[in-house]
């Protein structure tokens, strides 16, 4: 396959970005999206060129570290894969591809396609957790969860991380994020203690980091590489409210 | 230097309990002078950072991910084992000490694995206290599968993504912390050197990967969490930025490195498709449980699948050879890795693989879906199975997977006494990064357990003892090792930005693992690692003088972060292959093609090399000193591991 790609190139933060065309030259529709740029980028490097900056990492589609707006969709055209699970059968020779990084106020460009996503870092460092030490915590089997409950909280917690949500969002709302996390803790038994608390704080820290809010378009529950369901984000207004509404021993 | 394990004494099963009494301890009020660094936030790093800071000391943390949470413990699949003996089928902390040595094929100490095997019930109650939610039953009990090398169900899962949510629960203690101050976090930093002071470690030296700026860190310890070294084979399971670096740097500063050529070579990942590949898939080890390993009776039935005549769908019962279940009729599809590996490398050997290439054998479901139904296996790998289909275009629900060994984990590691402390004072290697646990082979499902337990209860209690007997002064950050370790830092870095030759440093990584995986892969011989030594020396200087690294430091600069990595790994690989040439035995991953037994099994040699090998860094271009730890086995009875 030969293509032609539209890529996003930026210096830093500071420097103004602009598209630059590359020839992406016989690409085998067995290659992955990123291996696709990594031969252009080893081109650009013999070259003597600076190669395309992009983050990535385990490229098994868990890490969460690869991001990029492909043709307009995070994560490129396909459903419920990240870009690093994305294949080059996806696309048709002679295709041009653009690319670009996240774009979101609270998400920085740092160089090319990487961005700043340590806004996602301290939302959960503002009470993403439950508050056990190591040690003296009682028998796995002390309490039992029901199942549907159980794969229920799974189901939130499979959240990666990566942003494509925001970057789906006309508003760059992190609701999706911010309720996958809520609702995991929320729904399992040791995350009671401090339910009420930590979704205030959560949405408090995720409203300071310039995230817009959320308007129900839907458009971040389409684009989840893990198809996390907006209903996240019902469950987490609803502990929000009943937070504000009530006292903890009340709700 | 003599090697000191301080492996204490007593009873295996007391030696634990007694050595944590003898441990001195830091009073609550002292805890707060000390800093600690730790580099990396997988598994070990998280769960260490956390519960240190919990303790009251303060912690630096780095990693090279621009988040904690993306660290690679998060790609692990099937699960972690424990000792909880849920299932009332004879599981007990003696026996999964006693599958964990065995499995190692006896390279590992007894002391470490039962200590393990000790602590491997805590970590389960520390996770779902945290929140992980793992799978469970209809009850509300959590759920247990089987992994190789075991005759009990002992593995806890969370789907296909127990790694992830290990990790989450891990990152949220120390997101906790971080929130409380007790830790600080910086992430997109690299560490390029240990600062060693007096014999001592005092601190790192690290790189800002955003801004370039070289940091100095004085701290009172130095943890090491920073995984292992699959990628010296360019082509692993492991992350694109997973390197040996730190470790590497510790080494040569004087840390020794215990068993390198010890490497896992997992039997069933998806297999290579051309050379632009640029890693290599996982398909948990927990699909044997219900999948069935085979490939065609006759190389002729074998060609025609090649040549896409036919289907394996096509080819009838009486033409498969269920190899395992035929090889070994107790274990079957769940003989430990390194046995399943290495049959299916005979197999295609014999000409009797498939797929395309012929470098694969099938990994089949049919009998699975016709038991239990398309929707029970879905519910239990549904997503193993989209991830094959995503990557090959082939549904596994109708045809079988084809499957392939590759690279995985390293058993080798930095070398640790009891105390995971390596051979520098202060210098310590959690998880991965240690050699300590998994002998020759590790068990499925035992690297999760591996990481959590150094993190969260063995260094809480040991790296206490060292800093009551250093005390709490503060450390000089003004001492002279900070500055020189800083130059000679910033010094490489500038040796590696005036490359400017014409192959690229990915060039260089792809010669170097087709080197490592022809001559210290899954077979190795004398003659091929000789042939290999003398080409990786020729690799490495080769790329000092024609790799090409642009840009400059101060900036986000890929080229110049993977150009370390590589130039680390060429040295690592040497290494490696002298430890591999020094072990003329056969033992779990390792295996030398001159020492099989009749059977074409791993030939073990216990009179001579029941021992760990530890080499020591001599300076640039010398030979590296082997310094053996002697193994005693007072427990368990050495034998020919056998899984008929």
């Amino acid at each position: 396959m030969n293509l032609t790609l539209k890529v996003w190139r930026q210096p830093n933060s500071d420097a103004k970005g602009s598209f630059v065309n590359y020839p992406a030259q016989n690409i085998s529709p067995d290659m992955s999206f990123l291996e696709m740029l990594d031969v252009v980028n080893e081109d650009l490097v013999k070259k003597g060129e600076d190669p395309i900056h992009f983050d990535h990492d385990c490229r098994e589609g868990i890490c969460g570290m690869c991001s990029l707006h492909i043709n307009g969709r995070p994560h490129g055209p396909k459903q419920a894969i990240t870009t690093c699970q994305l294949h080059m059968r996806s696309f048709q020779n002679g295709q041009t591809i653009t690319i670009e990084p996240w774009r979101a106020t609270a998400f920085p460009v740092i160089k090319d396609l990487a961005v700043d996503r340590s806004a996602f870092d301290r939302i959960q460092r503002a009470g993403g957790f439950v508050s056990v030490n190591t040690g003296g915590v009682p028998d796995a089997n002390a309490i039992a969860i029901p199942k549907p409950v159980a794969d229920e909280a799974f189901n939130s917690a499979t959240c990666i991380g990566c942003g494509a949500c925001v970057a789906a969002c006309k508003n760059a709302s992190a609701m999706l994020f911010v309720s996958a996390k809520v609702s995991q803790m929320a729904l399992l038994p040791q995350g009671q203690p401090e339910r009420y608390k930590r979704v205030q704080a959560m949405v408090t820290q995720m409203d300071e980091e310039g995230f817009g809010s959320c308007t129900n378009t839907g458009a971040c529950e389409a684009e989840c590489p893990k198809e996390i369901k907006i209903t996240n984000i019902a469950r987490m207004n609803r502990d929000f409210f009943t937070a504000k509404f009530f006292k903890q021993e009340e709700a | 230097m003599k090697l000191d394990a301080k492996i204490p004494e007593g009873p295996l099963a007391e030696k634990w309990s007694k050595h944590k009494f003898n441990l001195k301890l830091v009073n609550p009020a002292n805890k707060r002078k000390y800093t600690v660094i730790v580099v990396g936030t997988g598994l070990a790093g998280s769960s260490a950072a956390a519960s240190l800071a919990e303790l009251g000391y303060n912690v630096k943390a780095f990693c090279y991910q621009d988040s904690p949470r993306r660290a690679h413990s998060i790609a692990a699949q099937g699960g972690i084992n424990a000792a909880k003996n849920y299932r009332n089928d004879g599981d007990s902390v003696y026996r999964l000490f006693y599958d964990t040595i065995k499995g190692g094929d006896y390279r590992a100490r007894e002391a470490n694995v039962y200590r393990l095997a000790e602590v491997s019930v805590n970590i389960i109650d520390q996770c779902v206290a945290q929140g992980v939610p793992f799978a469970r039953e209809y009850g509300g009990l959590l759920d247990n599968r089987s992994f190789g090398g075991a005759q009990v169900s002992r593995t806890f899962y969370a789907r296909g993504q127990t790694g992830q949510q290990l990790l989450l629960g891990a990152y949220s203690a120390l997101n906790r912390q971080i929130h409380e101050g007790k830790v600080e976090m910086f992430s997109r930093h690299e560490m390029l050197d240990v600062v060693v002071v007096d014999g001592q470690a005092k601190g790192v030296v690290v790189r800002d990967m955003v801004t370039g700026e070289i940091e100095t860190h004085a701290g009172h310890a130095v943890l090491l969490c920073t995984g292992g070294y699959g990628n010296v084979f360019y082509l692993s399971t492991n992350a694109m930025g997973c390197n040996v670096t730190a470790a590497w740097r510790a080494h040569k500063r004087g840390a020794y490195f215990g068993n390198p050529c010890f490497t896992q070579i997992h039997p069933t990942c998806i297999p290579v498709t051309g050379d632009h590949q640029s890693k290599l898939t996982l398909m948990s080890e927990s699909l044997r449980n219900d999948g069935r390993v085979w490939v065609p009776k006759t190389k002729e039935i074998a060609a025609q699948i090649r040549e896409g005549k036919v289907k394996a769908s096509d080819i009838k019962e009486d033409d498969r050879d269920y190899f395992l279940e035929r090889k070994y009729p107790s274990f079957g599809n769940l003989v430990p890795r390194d046995v399943a590996s290495r049959n299916a490398k005979e197999m295609v050997d014999e000409g009797r693989g498939v797929g395309s290439s012929g470098v694969a054998v099938y990994l089949d479901f049919a009998d699975a879906i016709k038991r239990l139904g398309e929707d029970a296996v879905r519910a239990k790998y549904g997503n193993l199975f989209d991830m094959y289909y995503q990557i090959t275009d082939e549904n596994p629900y109708k045809e079988p997977m084809r499957i392939y060994p590759a690279v995985h984990y390293t058993m080798g590691g930095l070398w640790v006494d009891y105390n995971l402390q390596t051979t520098v004072p202060g210098l310590y290697a959690l998880g991965e990064a240690n050699f300590s646990d998994h002998g020759a082979n590790r068990l499925g499902a035992s690297a999760l357990m591996q990481g959590l337990a150094d993190g969260y209860f063995v260094i809480p209690y040991t790296l206490g003892d060292y800093l009551a007997t250093i005390g709490p002064k503060a450390v000089d950050e003004k001492h002279p090792a900070f500055a020189e370790t800083k130059k000679a830092v910033e010094d490489r870095i500038q040796q590696l930005l005036s490359l400017k030759g014409n192959k690229t440093v990915d060039e260089y990584h792809r010669e170097l693992g087709k080197i490592m995986w022809e001559y210290c892969g899954m077979a190795r011989s004398e003659e091929g690692l000789k042939k290999a030594k003398k080409m990786i020396q020729d690799l490495k200087a080769d790329f000092w003088k024609n790799a090409i690294v642009l840009g400059k430091n101060e900036e986000f600069n890929q080229s110049l972060e993977k150009a370390g990595r590589v130039a680390d790994f060429i040295e690592l690989g040497e290494l490696m292959i002298d430890d591999a040439l020094d072990r003329t035995e056969s033992c779990g991953g390792h295996f030398r093609i001159e020492s099989q037994t009749e059977e074409g099994e791993a030939k073990r040699d216990d009179e001579k090399y029941a021992y760990v090998a530890a080499w020591e860094y001599k300076g640039e271009g010398k030979p590296e000193a082997l310094h053996k730890e002697e193994l005693k086995f007072e427990n368990v009875k050495l034998t020919q591991r056998s899984y008929k």
